[in-house]
């Protein structure tokens, strides 16, 4: 899931003063699950802005849509957005920029930090497992990304800073790369990273789209 | 010849290479640098010029390189992937050669977080295992990484660096493979102080024939004092000082550290001339340049032979 956290309150203070009415929307997806911006966190905000300005000063109203990143469910802010001067949202990177997008006349605030891709370690603690890179190589490196979990996205690893299983950062944070030999050895693979990795072939460098097979037409109907 | 390079030149006739380092200055004091230049020019076979390590903003590697030439003493470049893209690195490459820049050390880097700019962005595009693929590449193919021609090629004598010593230790002979397989000519080892340990992983290098494919020299800093050791032991990540070395230190009068910091940077010395599988020592003397005639003198690595 795309984790996120919920931006310092006075960040978000600035942002929303000077307006009359704002509404505040969550995302019931990888935000919610996160604990950054669900409903609950919405009501959260939404109480610490209303004590922190006064009832009268800026009126507070709260929607939380199932996905932000989707038109079918930001329709439903259609009706009530002529009643707000302004939107706080509290989805990912990508729900808030198609926020901007169906209400382009519309000012539109983060309320969180899109964090990472991450996974689930216990209730309210995350960790980042994937840069979307676009050309993975999980099959090589024992199912542990080189490009995330090392923090020199070494391909060819470990670097000199290995630190008996820990990396040179910290030793709180594990070494990639030991890590993906220990796995390696333990599966008898370790064959796989005797080999030169090849630079790789960064695709995250420009704005990236997908249609999947079998939708071209649709896609170019649409336009 | 690769590059005819003084080092190549030095290996190829057979001689034990003795290599040193110079730090460029946090700032443009030519002078300083070329105080520093002064202690090596003679004294050793080439000196590595550093790529802002750790992580610190330094005179860059080539400029300080070229500084070099200009003093008589040859320039190992230093290159980390830390600060520079595949685009930066094949031109800077280019420039370096251009200038009369012979001997290339292709690194990693420090992580940023540890210099003096811990926001930065790390480029880190290619590791320093693709970095030599990419000089070797330029060198005998002539050819840049993204295919097209070089019309005058690059012919630098490249290096990388090895740490024998960081866990696994199973899997450092196999990293060092990869290195010669990339394109390593001559490798520098992370600081030697554990003894058994890296006469093992040459056995190691010997038996898998890698040390007829690359000239390996290692790492020798010689302790200033117990404190020095300490930190070394401790702090430095990927470092192995055995308590031995800190309790001979210890052992020797409080003015005699240094000194016998020299001793045992003389005796691993002597070992590594008659190591089979070692071409030479790479001396980094860190902030001591100064000393480096007397250390040198005291390995019985003077004078230096002319090739």
């Amino acid at each position: 899931m795309i984790v996120a956290e919920r931006k310092p309150f006075d960040e978000i203070k600035g942002m929303v003063a000077g307006y009359k009415k704002v509404l505040t929307i969550g995302c019931g997806t990888c935000v919610a699950v996160c604990l950054a911006g669900g409903s609950k966190e919405v009501e959260t905000l939404n109480a610490e802005l209303k004590l922190n300005f006064g009832r009268d000063k800026i009126e507070f109203g709260s929607k939380t849509l199932e996905r932000q990143c989707d038109m079918e469910f930001l329709e439903e802010l259609d009706e009530i957005a002529g009643d707000y001067d302004a939107f706080v949202s509290m989805a990912c990177g990508a729900g808030i920029q198609f926020l901007a997008e169906r209400f382009p006349d519309k000012p539109v605030f983060p309320a969180v930090d899109t964090s990472f891709i991450g996974v689930n370690l216990d209730v309210g603690w995350y960790e980042e497992k994937c840069r979307a890179c676009g050309s993975c190589v999980l099959g090589l490196t024992g199912g542990i990304c080189p490009v995330t979990m090392c923090a020199k996205s070494l391909f060819n690893g470990p670097c000199g800073g290995t630190n008996n299983g820990s990396c040179e950062i910290n030793k709180d944070q594990p070494c990639a790369w030991f890590k993906i030999y220990e796995r390696l050895a333990a599966q008898g693979r370790l064959d796989q990273i005797k080999e030169i990795s090849p630079p790789n072939d960064w695709r995250n460098q420009i704005p990236r789209k997908i249609i999947q097979p079998g939708y071209e037409e649709r896609v170019k109907a649409l336009g | 010849m690769k590059s005819g390079s003084n080092l190549e030149k030095i290996l190829k006739a057979g001689h034990f290479a003795f290599t040193g380092e110079v730090g460029p200055p946090r700032g443009a004091d030519v002078e300083a640098l070329k105080k520093k230049i002064s202690f090596l020019k003679g004294n050793v076979d080439m000196a590595n010029v550093t790529d802002n390590q750790t992580a610190m903003v330094r005179m860059s590697s080539w400029a300080a390189s070229l500084i070099c030439l200009e003093q008589g003493l040859e320039p190992n470049f230093q290159m980390v992937c830390r600060d520079r893209n595949r685009l930066a690195m094949q031109s800077d490459i280019l420039g370096a050669y251009a200038h009369g820049i012979r001997n290339m050390l292709c690194l990693s880097g420090d992580h940023q977080q540890f210099g003096d700019h811990p926001q930065a962005k790390g480029v880190f595009d290619i590791d320093s295992m693709q970095l030599l693929g990419m000089a070797k590449k330029m060198r005998d193919e002539g050819k840049f990484l993204g295919g097209a021609d070089i019309d005058v090629a690059p012919k630098l004598f490249l290096g990388a660096a090895a740490n024998p010593f960081a866990e696994p230790f199973e899997w450092r002979v196999h990293r060092l493979a990869k290195k010669v397989n990339a394109g390593a000519d001559f490798i520098q080892t992370q600081c030697v102080y554990n003894m058994a340990k890296i006469r093992e992983w040459i056995r190691q290098a010997n038996d898998m024939g890698l040390t007829e494919k690359v000239a390996i020299l290692p790492g020798i800093t010689p302790m200033k004092s117990v404190g020095m050791a300490k930190y070394m032991k401790n702090k430095v990540p990927g470092m192995d000082v055995p308590d031995e070395i800190i309790k001979r230190l210890q052992g020797v009068d409080k003015k005699k550290v240094a000194d016998e910091g020299i001793k045992i940077a003389c005796e691993q010395i002597a070992e590594f001339k008659e190591m089979k599988g070692v071409s030479g020592v790479h001396l980094m003397a860190i902030e001591w340049e100064h000393r480096v005639p007397e250390i040198a003198e005291r390995a019985g690595m003077l004078p230096r032979p002319e090739v």
